[in-house]
């Protein structure tokens, strides 16, 4: 075997692709919430919905993307490889339970992830392929006066179906026509068993994250008395409850919205 | 011989050889006195037992004092029973409750294997510990004491670290069965002192090396072994493994067959 490989087969090793992988995702974690604040934008969806525009058609963040993806398969895939290990090395198990004294988290972190999984599955069947791939996603058209800087809104069914976005001038007024995703994803908020779904998937994501963000450093041998109980305190407050409050604020209000329409 | 006035109820695992399949068999201890440590209590239970004419309950035991790391037992639910930071044989009958049921079990994993009831082969832990866990020494003079300065927080903490005794409740206790606080406790020791250096990035890929091979589980940092060590070693020690074995592998030039010890190529 050579060296390289025989770094990556051993238990530390392969801990080390699990946190780096973790790590990579709870990076993309912030950027994805922080896109997503447009959501709450009053404005029609037009800044959520030229962000999307932005990240599918920007080669870099396309390169970044298929990264992201190649890391959560890795990261999955890992988990699976451990988790079998791990079973494996207990074939017989205790009569007696004692709860160990460890977190919930830190004991679940299989079960947890497999509902990320899931839901990442799901969510991106959801809006990611059916933007990229199918034509059933609607185009929203922006006119904005310049001068009075007045914007008007409208549907827009474009002649050519695999027609993407654009941005022309008439005149005085800029008009931008780009592909609706605001509108699906108000339309799948609209329905509270995809909200209470997307409410749990977020809770997972909060317990993941409260044992796994600390973990990664645990396992990256990066402990220091100066530095882990701000580790700590970041995977706690940042990653286990403001992430995932933002993101579950999002179909919540939604939903909300969806009731008074 | 028996004396005292607490009586319990034990279920403890009978299996006849590491070939057999074992089972819970139900026995009385009867007339413990609460001053009595956990495996007096059983040496009571075995006198019983060869009186009748029944093969006595086997368990690993020796120095009865905490030091050694023989005696083990996963008594209800836990490593070395509901105290914490002792060894079964530091273990008092008053820990218990009158007229209680205690489950007593063998240590469970693969690389751990049962002997006999619940006597479990360790010897795992033995190969680790010859795969890298030593330090070089010339022969010679007979040098002054105190010749390398360490700095005191140095030397307290490898001296820490040694306190490892080896018992394999970290093992026991984890969910996944993997044996990195043992390792990480005998690769720190060593690595954190001057004498442990010129092996340093060797030992520690030979040492996880070996561990591997045994079959351990992988630490997912619950820290359910820090919790239930009767030394009460640190998860610490694991981070800084990990940090010289990430080290070794990616940035030195060390290779792990470099080592005397694994035999070369
Ligand atoms: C946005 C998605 C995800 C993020 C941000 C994330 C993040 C993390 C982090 C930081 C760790 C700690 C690594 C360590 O302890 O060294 C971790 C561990 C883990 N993750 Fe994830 N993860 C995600 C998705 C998943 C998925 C989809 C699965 C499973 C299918 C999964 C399963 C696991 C498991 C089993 C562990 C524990 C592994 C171990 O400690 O050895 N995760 N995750
Ligand atoms: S680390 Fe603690 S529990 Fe594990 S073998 Fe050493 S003394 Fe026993
Ligand atoms: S018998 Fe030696 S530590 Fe318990």
């Amino acid at each position: 075997m050579s060296e390289f490989k025989q770094t990556f087969n051993s238990s530390l090793g392969k801990k080390l692709i699990m946190a780096l992988t973790g790590l990579f995702l709870c990076t993309f974690l912030i950027v994805h919430l922080g896109g997503n604040l447009l959501l709450f934008c009053d404005d029609n969806g037009y800044s959520f919905n030229m962000y999307a525009n932005f990240l599918t058609h920007f080669p870099p963040i396309e390169v970044v993307a298929y990264i992201l993806y190649l890391a959560i398969i890795v990261h999955a895939l890992y988990a699976l490889i451990l988790t079998v290990n791990n079973t494996k090395a207990r074939p017989v198990a205790y009569v007696a339970h004692n709860d160990a004294p460890a977190s919930w988290s830190s004991k679940n972190m299989g079960l947890l992830g497999s509902i990320l999984l899931l839901f990442i599955v799901i969510h991106m069947g959801d809006f990611w392929y059916k933007y990229k791939f199918t034509h059933t996603v609607g185009y929203k058209e922006y006119r904005t006066n310049v001068l009075t800087n007045q914007t008007t809104v409208s549907d827009f069914t474009p002649a050519d179906p695999t027609f993407e976005h654009s941005s022309t001038t008439e005149g005085d007024t800029e008009i931008i026509r780009v592909k609706d995703l605001h509108a699906r994803v108000a339309n799948s908020f609209s329905n509270v068993w995809y909200d209470l779904f997307y409410v749990i998937a977020m809770g997972a994501v909060a317990f993941h994250l409260l044992h796994g963000f600390q973990s990664a450093f645990q396992t990256l041998g990066w402990r220091h008395r100066k530095y882990t109980p701000i580790v700590k305190f970041i995977g706690t407050w940042f990653f286990g409850v403001i992430i995932p409050l933002g993101f579950a604020l999002m179909p919540i209000v939604y939903y909300l919205k969806s009731l008074g329409r | 011989m028996s004396t005292g006035n607490m009586n319990f109820t034990l279920k403890v695992w009978r299996q006849k050889d590491a070939n057999s399949s074992g089972k819970m068999v139900t026995y009385p201890a009867e007339n413990i006195s609460p001053d009595m440590s956990f495996l007096e209590m059983l040496d009571v239970v075995n006198e019983s037992l060869i009186h009748k004419g029944e093969e006595p309950i086997h368990f690993d035991h020796d120095c009865r004092e905490g030091i050694c790391g023989m005696c083990s037992l996963y008594i209800n639910g836990r490593p070395h029973g509901p105290k914490r930071a002792i060894t079964t044989c530091q273990l008092h009958m008053r820990s218990f409750n009158d007229g209680e049921t205690i489950t007593i079990e063998p240590w469970r994993a693969a690389a751990f294997p049962v002997i006999k009831d619940l006597a479990v082969d360790r010897s795992a832990f033995d190969r680790i510990q010859q795969s890298g866990g030593f330090v070089s020494v010339n022969t010679g003079g007979v040098p002054d004491a105190n010749i390398i300065p360490i700095p005191k927080v140095i030397a307290d903490e490898a001296f820490n670290s040694a306190t490892c005794i080896g018992c394999g409740a970290c093992v026991a206790a984890c969910k996944n069965a993997s044996a990195m606080l043992f390792v990480s406790a005998k690769v720190s020791q060593l690595g954190m002192l001057p004498q442990g250096q010129p092996e340093r990035w060797s030992r520690v890929q030979a040492m996880v090396a070996q561990m591997d091979e045994e079959g351990f589980g992988n630490c997912t940092n619950t820290g359910a072994c820090e919790a239930e060590c009767p030394k009460e070693i640190s998860l610490l020690n694991i981070s800084r493994m990990n940090n010289d074995y990430f080290s070794a592998k990616l940035f030195r030039e060390e290779k792990v067959h470099d080592h005397g010890a694994s035999g070369g190529e």
